[in-house]
């Protein structure tokens, strides 16, 4: 098999604010494991999970370490495609301007034909 | 692609989230607590409907029985785990958990 034949379209969905549960900690983690492997990645984030790039989280004081600044790095393991719902954005009163990272703001419809064209989707 | 809902709706906005992605053709299947989505007269009924003008919709018919969900929404087409297996086979799968 060629090299080219083994690079997947695998797209992480985030979905949930990042410090009530494990999930967005955890599929970061997946992502970052996957980028080794040099798949063809790509993030969206939709609903509670925009939360997971909101800036000026501060979370020495619920005792962890926090890892909004985990998906500044993402940049570093080539995993460029960073994309936003628009709506679950505007219904949370932020804007691009509030997130850590440079991502791509997108219609609902939008995403849901990057979805089609994966391997994989992988929610979180 | 085949997107599975097995959240309910009452509970979770996982229904209404995924139906904004939804291109058209594509089919949804409620399995688990999913399938209170189509017990006919509740609330996302009217949703549903028009859901159904682009996508096929189908329940898991041993969720919906276990649930006691017997009148479903009109349009809504029930399938066992056959037929789970089916559109699993025919389609790729976006598991909306």
């Amino acid at each position: 098999m060629s090299e080219e034949q083994d690079i997947k379209k695998i797209m992480h969905v985030m979905r949930r604010a990042p410090h009530g549960s494990i999930y967005t900690y955890e599929g970061l983690e997946m992502i970052l494991i996957m980028a080794a492997y040099e798949q063809d990645l790509s993030v969206v984030f939709i609903g509670d999970g925009v939360y997971a790039l909101k800036k000026g989280q501060e979370t020495s004081g619920i005792g962890i370490k926090g890892f909004s600044r985990t998906f500044m790095a993402l940049d570093g393991y080539d995993v460029e495609k960073l994309y936003v719902d628009r709506i679950s954005l505007e219904e949370r009163g932020l804007t691009e301007d509030d997130l850590v990272v440079d991502v791509e703001v997108m219609d609902s419809l939008e995403i849901g034909r990057l979805m089609t064209e994966q391997d994989v989707v992988i929610h979180h | 692609m085949l997107h599975t809902i097995n959240k309910s709706p009452f509970d979770n906005s996982t229904f209404e989230t995924c139906i904004r992605f939804l291109q058209p053709g594509n089919p949804v299947l409620f399995i688990e607590d999913g399938v209170y989505a189509v017990q006919a007269g509740n609330r996302f009924a009217p949703i549903l409907e028009t859901v159904m003008k682009n996508n096929p919709v189908y329940a898991l018919r041993p969720d919906l029985d276990a649930r006691g969900v017997t009148v479903i929404t009109e349009g809504v087409a029930t399938v066992d785990y056959e037929g789970f297996v089916g559109l699993v086979e025919e389609h790729q799968v976006n598991s909306w958990l």
